[in-house]
């Protein structure tokens, strides 16, 4: 009963408001750290490939936890983008509270962004832009992965970047951009390093952050040019897997042996 | 070496039937030190007597004469013509208030009900005797609730918060600063319970974008974003 009042009222029987807006505002940023900090290490694993093909291959086998088990387990794979997924949509449903819900809001939002030209508030506009666009883009990807975590790997990431190339292209922008101006505004929002003088914090994260988003865009890029090549170079092969160069050298010494 | 500068300004009276919202240019010799308002006052006084603007103190204290110059809001009087290169410069109304007819619009109702909103008055059951001396202050803590006392209510930090344009329920960074100002004098026995009951919610302090704003262009240059992360940080806190 008490929350048939509160839901009708907006406070409860004793007068109070609801924590919720509280937590969902703590849970919102959050989650927007870990995804934000997370792509960072997505990002770095993924550029492995620039190294070479063979220590990327090994780290997507420990991951299938090759450390542990004789035959590697993709579905640990999927175990942990099932946990990256359900956070995504947490993140989602939470900046969801966030964006213009309606022409109007937009409208005014647009107009103001345009006349004021200040860099925090254009900047929020990317990150809805983005936040709206990963809705789609994010999900599909998480779900590609949730579904075939096996095909992790130089060749596999290679054969996927040949044919959804221009997909990856529109997220690696999204990811990046949302993700590194999201850190920015956390830093903001809850008075992260902000020192004695909060305005040149201010001027110096802002600095850090475009180095960022420069980084990892380079590097993004770079890896998506890299898994693209590999793509073309085995396209008469698609859907073959990677054998490292150690696992041939062992079959060719194996093979000498008995040849000799 | 004096120059023409550009004025361009929205003309519209909401109360009139007849009145449609349109621009309208005024093309003035620029004098040395020359401020908007100085700028508005003659137009007013040699061409357009119908044109309507705020003012009061014409130094930067009363808040009254805030507009968007540009697109950005700032106190009229602050803002001098010659910073302006190519000498136009376009007036608007602030947004988020009541306009009330050309650049004029009502922020004083509207902070009024702020001021309620928030329960801008002390509030404490200590009985105060005047005829005694009252009880000295930590100069630290005196100073801290000074420094976001100086807010001139303009209603700048409103019209630039993208937040408020889209959510008009929203506190603005004002009425969290006011907040924050009781917040942080021990005059007042409110506790983080009580705040909440004020601004805990998507329409206080949840709402916040930290867009930052507000701060970058507040006249006063109160420390707005940091006393909102504060007050964010105790009330997220809250059990």
């Amino acid at each position: 009963m008490s929350n048939l009042i509160e839901g009708f009222l907006g406070k409860s029987v004793d007068g109070k408001k609801s924590r919720l807006p509280a937590k969902l505002d703590y849970i919102q940023s959050a989650t927007g750290l870990f995804l934000g900090l997370f792509m960072w290490g997505h990002m770095f694993f993924v550029s492995t490939i620039l190294i070479s093909k063979d220590f990327m291959y090994s780290l997507t086998k420990f991951m299938e936890g090759s450390m542990f088990f004789e035959e590697p387990k993709p579905g640990l794979v999927s175990l942990a983008v099932a946990v990256v997924f359900i956070i995504f949509i947490v993140h989602a449903a939470m900046g969801m509270r966030k964006l213009p819900a309606s022409f109007r809001q937009w409208q005014v939002y647009r107009t103001h962004m345009k006349m004021m030209k200040h860099d925090e508030t254009s900047m929020w506009f990317i990150q809805a832009v983005t936040g709206f666009s990963m809705f789609f883009l994010g999900s599909a990807h998480l779900f590609l992965m949730l579904t075939q975590p096996g095909s992790i790997g130089p060749y596999g990431s290679g054969d996927r970047m040949l044919t959804l190339w221009p997909f990856y292209l529109m997220l690696l922008f999204a990811v990046e951009l949302h993700g590194s101006i999201g850190l920015y505004r956390l830093c903001i929002k809850w008075g992260w390093f902000e020192g004695e003088n909060s305005k040149e914090t201010r001027k110096t994260l802002k600095k850090v952050k475009w180095t960022i988003t420069i980084f990892f865009l380079v590097l993004g890029l770079t890896t998506l040019l890299a898994y693209l090549k590999i793509g073309m170079d085995h396209s008469d092969n698609a859907g073959e897997k990677y054998h490292p160069t150690t696992q041939i050298e062992k079959i060719y010494n194996a093979n000498t042996e008995v040849t000799a | 070496m004096s120059r023409t500068v550009t004025i361009k300004a929205l003309k519209y009276n909401p109360n009139s039937v007849v009145s449609k919202p349109h621009m309208v240019e005024y093309k003035l010799e620029e004098t040395e030190g020359m401020t908007l308002f100085i700028a508005l006052s003659k137009i007013r006084e040699t061409m357009d007597p119908d044109l309507s603007f705020d003012f009061v103190c014409r130094a930067g204290i009363c808040g009254s004469c805030g507009m968007m110059v540009n697109g950005t809001p700032q106190l009229a009087c602050r803002t001098l013509t010659k910073d302006y290169d190519d000498g136009v410069l376009e007036l608007f109304p602030m947004p988020a208030f009541k306009l009330l007819k050309d650049l004029s619009v009502d922020t004083g109702n509207w902070m009024n009900d702020m001021s309620k909103r928030v329960e801008s008055w002390i509030h404490t059951n200590e009985e105060v005797d005047i005829s005694k001396l009252e009880a000295p202050s930590d100069p630290k803590i005196a100073e801290e609730v000074f420094e976001i006392d100086r807010c001139i209510e303009c209603g700048i930090c409103v019209a630039a918060c993208g937040t408020k344009l889209m959510r008009p329920d929203f506190v603005g960074a004002v009425g969290l600063n006011r907040v924050a100002r009781f917040y942080a004098d021990p005059h007042d026995n409110r506790t983080d319970e009580d705040y909440y009951e004020l601004v805990g919610d998507d329409n206080g302090i949840f709402g916040c974008m930290s867009l930052v704003a507000c701060e970058d262009n507040c006249p006063k240059h109160l420390p707005l974003q940091s006393k909102i992360a504060f007050m964010r940080r105790k009330l997220v806190a809250l059990r």
